[in-house]
This record gives structure tokens, sequence and C-alpha cells, in this order.
């Protein structure tokens, strides 16, 4: 059983992290799942959430869009259409959001296409403000 | 043979042209840098998605999606993407009569043809052209600025739709690939039904958990997959672009760099022709006087 899990992070825009942890742990869109080196092979698709990984003692958090982990022969690739690191969120963006994401919802009707899109908005915003909050 | 005043003013029309090339070069150039950097941070994700796709979907061949479904050879759907401006060599003629070579030539055997353009150049190419059957455009999409994935992510979700309700029977994307700054590939590649890639069949010996299930996974990625390609192919283009105004710009600031010197030696000529002329005419004037 190898020692590390190998963590790549790749989005659209750039490959975020590649990065040898201990352990990670992910948002599954049928639950939060754990992953140590040694695991199974696996594919998952992940929803919006935050996902955490461990070097040592040390704990790093990033907020995570939609998308889908693979994790094979102890290399965890996770392909998302945005990652943010804990220390990139702008908190007050987040809480901007998050207050037009509510006003909105108040006013569209729940059958709206736009009503779910504002949803995601509003969890999108939630998360971001949860993983900032973990920063040192 | 023009006066000096009128070559006087041909240089000063090509001097100013120079200038404005040069500047575009300039532009372009950086413009350029920032995009080529986009292409080259897009690929990995791209990459890895084929690859996780390839192998999903040969382990899968038991369950079929809508979108990996090979349908007939009814109509097909031509996505290309070109320039919304002009100034860059060949860039928009070559892909345009590249996309109705495609359609004239038909070597996948479709019977019939539309086109879904992306870029004004496009448009105004092929709106002329006899035989060719356009659904849609959209132009201005890019803008001067970079692509967004959103961006993609819409027109990936369009696509798919005129797919699965118009009856399609395929859809094409022809795009500029980047390559280098002088260089651009022409490509046409097969969106849909997705082709996955070929496997190893040593790999898929593994088993692989798939949650929730295979069949959702699939529905999930498939159409996530069309869109990062049109991403992909949308930064492609935009970067070929920027490197093809780039060195047609390059090109045409050193035609007119040509132009004037050459434009100089026929002033500095005109210029000593008229000074012996009139020194010619002094001369003989004292002649006669004496």
């Amino acid at each position: 059983m190898a020692e590390k899990l190998k963590l790549e992070l790749v989005t659209p825009y750039k490959q975020v992290l590649s990065e040898e942890v201990d352990e990670v742990t992910a948002p599954g869109s049928i639950g939060e799942f754990g992953v140590l080196p040694g695991h199974t092979t696996l594919l998952t698709t992940l929803k919006i959430g935050e996902l955490i990984y461990k070097q040592g003692n040390q704990s790093y958090y990033v907020a995570l869009n939609w998308g889908y982990v693979e994790v094979e022969d102890d290399t965890m690739t996770v392909l998302v259409e945005t990652a943010e690191l804990a220390d990139e969120i702008d908190l007050e963006r987040a809480k901007a959001a998050l207050g037009r994401a509510e006003e909105a919802l108040k006013t569209i009707d729940p059958g709206d296409k736009r009503f779910r899109t504002m949803e995601t908005a509003l969890e999108r915003a939630l998360i971001r403000m949860q993983v900032a909050g973990h920063k040192s | 043979m023009p006066s000096l005043k009128d070559i006087k003013k041909r240089i000063g029309t090509v001097k100013n042209t120079r200038q404005i090339t040069a500047a575009m070069k300039m532009v372009s150039a950086a413009k350029l840098r920032r995009s080529q950097d986009a292409v080259m941070a897009a690929r990995p994700y791209s990459d890895k998605m084929q690859e996780v796709l390839s192998r999903l979907a040969q382990r899968d061949s038991g369950e079929e999606h809508p979108l990996l479904e090979e349908r007939g050879k009814g109509k097909a759907l031509v996505v290309l993407i070109t320039a919304d401006r002009g100034l860059c060599g060949g860039f928009n003629t070559n892909i345009s009569k590249m996309a109705e070579k495609f359609i004239r030539e038909n070597p996948e055997g479709y019977e019939d043809f539309e086109l879904f353009l992306v870029g004004r150049k496009g448009n105004e190419y092929l709106k002329r052209r006899a035989g060719m059957k356009i659904v849609k455009v959209h132009e201005y999409l890019v803008g001067s600025t970079q692509v967004t994935y959103p961006t993609a992510a819409l027109l990936g979700q369009e696509i798919i739709e005129l797919y699965q309700s118009d009856d399609y029977d395929g859809v094409f994307l022809i795009y500029n690939a980047f390559q280098s700054v002088m260089s651009q590939e022409l490509t046409v590649r097969q969106l849909l039904p997705i082709k996955p890639g070929e496997v190893d069949e040593e790999e898929l010996v593994v088993d692989y958990i798939y949650e929730p299930s295979t069949s959702e996974v699939l529905g999930q990625i498939l159409p996530k997959n069309v869109e990062v390609q049109i991403f992909r192919a949308l930064l492609e283009a935009v970067a070929s672009e920027h490197g093809a105004r780039m060195t047609a710009m390059d090109s045409a600031s050193k035609n007119a760099s040509e132009m004037i010197s050459k434009l100089t030696l026929q002033y500095n000529r005109a210029r000593q022709a008229a000074i012996t002329r009139e020194l010619m005419e002094i001369i003989s004037g004292a002649e006669s006087i004496k």
C-alpha cells in the first residue's frame, strides 16, 4: 500500500493542484466520502461542496463547483468547473453573491427555470463562505 | 513620372499604414500570449476528460446513452468557428473554405448538412455560397476578451438541444487548432455522437466502482464533454486568430517598410533630376546672354 495519494485538481482554466497528500474528503453526489492511499478504483460525480485534503496534520480546504472524480492507482483526479482555495476566496464577494441570490429567490416563482440557477448560486456562495471560514 | 509632391504624399500614407499595422501586431502579440496560456491551461482538463470518458464508454457498452448512440446518416450539423474580425491573413477564408469543401465532398456520407456558425467572418463567406443552409449564427460571442467557460457551456447546451430535438444524426466541429504562432491546423472533429477513444484491453481489467451508477455518471459526463470540447475549440480558435493576425500584420509592416524605401529612392531620384534640370536651365540661360 502506497504511503501517499496524488491529488490532481484540474479546472478548464488551469491545473489548480498537483500534490502528494495523505487523505482527501470530497463531496460526492450521494454523500461525502473519504479517500485514503490504496483506495480501489472509483469514478463518481461531485456536487457543490468543500473538498478537504490533509498533508500531515495540516488540512486544506477547497470550494468546488460541479465536477467528478476518478481514483485510480493512488492518483485522485478531480475535474471540476471551478475550484477555489480557501486563501483565494473573497469573502465580501461571496457575501454579496449570497445576498443577491437570496433576494432573487424571494421574487422568482419556484417553477421558473431561473429558480434552479439561483438556488445553485446560493449553494455556491454558502460553500465559499464556509471554506473561507477555515482560513487560518 | 509622378511629381515630387505626389511621391512625398505616397510615402506619408504608407508610413501611416505601417504605423497601424505595427501597432496591430503588438496588440495581437499581447493577446496571443494570454490566449496561448489559456489554451495550455485548458488542455489537461480536456485531455483528462477524454481519458475518463473513453474508459467509461468502453467498459459500459451494454448501456446506451443518447449521445453515444450511432444514429443514421441523415442530416448533420456543422459547427464552424471563425473570427469576428478580419485582417488576419487567410485565417477565416481557409477555415470557411474547408467547411465548404467538407460539406461538398461529404466524407462521412451524410444526406444533408446544415451550418451552425460561430463568428461573423464565416457567416459573411458562407451566406453567399449556394447550397449552404445556415440554421444559426452567433456573432461577437467571444468578443475581444478571453473565452469564458459559461459561454462555451451555453453553446454546448444549445447544440445538444438541437441534436436531441431537431433530428440531426451527427454534429461536426470545424475550427483552427493552435499549433504555433505561425501555423494553425484546420481541424474537423466529430462532436456528436461521441466517439470514445480506444483504450488498451489491459487497462479494462480493473474493477471500477461507479457512484451513483454507470448510466448516471455517463449522463452527467457526456454533455459536459461536449461543452469542454467546444470550450477548447473556442480557445484554440482565438489563440490561432491572434497568431494569424500577428503574422499577417508582421508581413504587412515589412511590406510597408520595403515600399517606403522604394518610394524614397524614387523620390530622391526625382529630386536629383529636378535639380539637374534647373541647373541646366540656368546654365543655358547664362550661355544665351553672352
